[in-house]
């Protein structure tokens, strides 16, 4: 591709060797993004459920998923229109916990995670398990907001950030790879920011 | 899209060039670019594309701009709101001339389309009225104008890109810090909003977070369903 004419970079705001390829610094600020309304979810009528192919179909309320050990999260997250934050703290359960609980079958191979809003995102189990994902109720050690995905959204840092469902009320554990939202609408299946793949179509 | 009169172009894009061959500049807020777009494939109205710059040591830096334009028009049209620190619509604004060569992707996005039909209010608050102008052109040129109302508010006749088009079009034109019109400044009220959503079956809303948090409250309080409301926010929180 060719030099854009007059571009230098001079008041770049990537670079930084934490960034994976074509994302920017963000700073202070976390960009809102989100297909739909943002939810009010009351948290007394909030509920997590585990179920598709596991041995113990699971459920817990808010006062049940906190009885849970508690698990944090320190480090980076990237969305796939280009922003990274850099220095996140999130606080919640390790999805490890819940699948402990509800024992996935051997022949699952991919999880459905669900949204009060119906909105859906594919994740293949590998890409939930062994400290890799959380279910999370704080940021920066205060109740995650309701734009952000609160009270209670997924977190899978190590993928661009819409495979971290907002408003997360559903864990569907499969035995094949089934297309979400955002997928469905042209984004990766996968979303892995260092191999930048954002668009069906990425390698 | 099940209203889509052409087909969303399911297999994705990959990066090709734009030569920009007009350039519009207004004020210090926004930069209209007009760009011939090799290997184009139609977009559908809502629809982005992706502007990539590369400096001479390969850095690069890109960011997804909302369509202007109508299907049929041979150029691809972007509105570029310049950002304070926005390393590439600072330079789009600033530096761009007509024969530069950018690199871009798209179309992209398959959700926040309107296919021609679909009975639909349109809210916008400042440049997020540009994906609404790729929908107002392709209504006039489809004759399908009934289906789609818009409403488009910004702080000021000069923060309002296309405001000359919206009026024309009929849209419903809410400024906050001046008066239009006959209307005194004032954010969009929800019985002004209720009086446009008769009959819709899908609102797009489209603007900052707070905009977008704001305008979803007084559509509920209008009677729309969250369900059929399509949101398109930009911009950080606090």
């Amino acid at each position: 591709m060719p030099i854009t004419r007059g571009f230098t970079g001079g008041n770049r705001r990537g670079g930084d060797q934490r960034l994976p390829p074509g994302q920017y610094d963000t700073g202070s600020g976390w960009p809102v993004l989100s297909a739909e309304l943002t939810p009010q979810i009351d948290v007394d009528t909030w509920s997590l459920s585990v179920d598709g192919l596991v041995e113990k179909p699971s459920t817990w309320d808010w006062r049940g998923i906190h009885a849970l050990p508690e698990s944090s999260y320190f480090g980076d997250i990237h969305c796939v229109t280009t922003w990274t934050k850099f220095d996140t703290t999130f606080a919640g359960v390790s999805v490890d916990s819940l699948l402990k609980i509800a024992q996935p079958k051997p022949e699952a191979t991919h999880v459905m995670a669900t949204s009060t809003t119906g909105y859906t995102t594919n994740l293949p189990i590998d890409d939930i398990t062994n400290g890799k994902a959380w279910i999370v109720w704080e940021f920066d050690g205060k109740p995650l907001t309701a734009e952000h995905g609160g009270p209670v959204r997924m977190l899978v840092p190590h993928l661009y950030f819409w495979k971290s469902a907002k408003w997360i009320t559903r864990i569907t554990l499969m035995d094949h790879d089934e297309q979400g939202f955002w997928e469905r609408n042209g984004y990766h299946d996968r979303g892995d920011p260092w191999l930048e793949q954002r668009y069906q179509g990425d390698a | 899209m099940s209203d889509a009169v052409a087909p969303v172009e399911a297999v994705a894009s990959s990066w090709t060039t734009a030569t920009v061959r007009e350039v519009e500049r207004y004020g210090e807020s926004y930069v209209r670019l007009r760009l011939e777009v090799a290997d184009r494939t139609d977009h559908v109205p809502g629809q982005h594309y992706v502007i990539r710059l590369r400096a001479p040591d390969g850095y690069t830096a890109q960011r997804s701009y909302s369509i202007a334009s109508d299907p049929a028009d041979p150029l691809i049209e972007l509105m570029v709101e310049c950002l304070p620190r926005g390393e590439v619509s600072g330079f789009l604004h600033d530096v761009v001339e007509v024969g530069d060569v950018l690199e871009a992707r798209g179309p992209i996005g398959r959700w926040f389309v309107w296919g021609g039909k679909i009975p639909s209010i349109c809210v916008a608050g400042g440049s997020g009225v540009v994906p609404f102008i790729s929908m107002l052109r392709y209504a006039r040129r489809l004759g399908t104008e009934p289906a789609l109302r818009i409403v488009a508010s910004a702080q000021t006749r000069e923060r309002l890109p296309y405001i000359e088009e919206l009026e024309e079009y009929g849209a419903f034109i809410a400024l906050t810090r001046e008066n239009h019109d006959d209307r005194v400044a004032a954010h969009i009220y929800p019985d002004e909003l209720a009086a446009l959503t008769d009959e819709v079956e899908r609102a797009y809303v489209c603007g900052s977070v707070g905009f977008v948090s704001f305008v979803g409250r007084i559509l509920g309080e209008a009677g729309v369903r969250s369900d059929i409301v399509r949101v398109e926010q930009f911009g950080p929180t606090a």
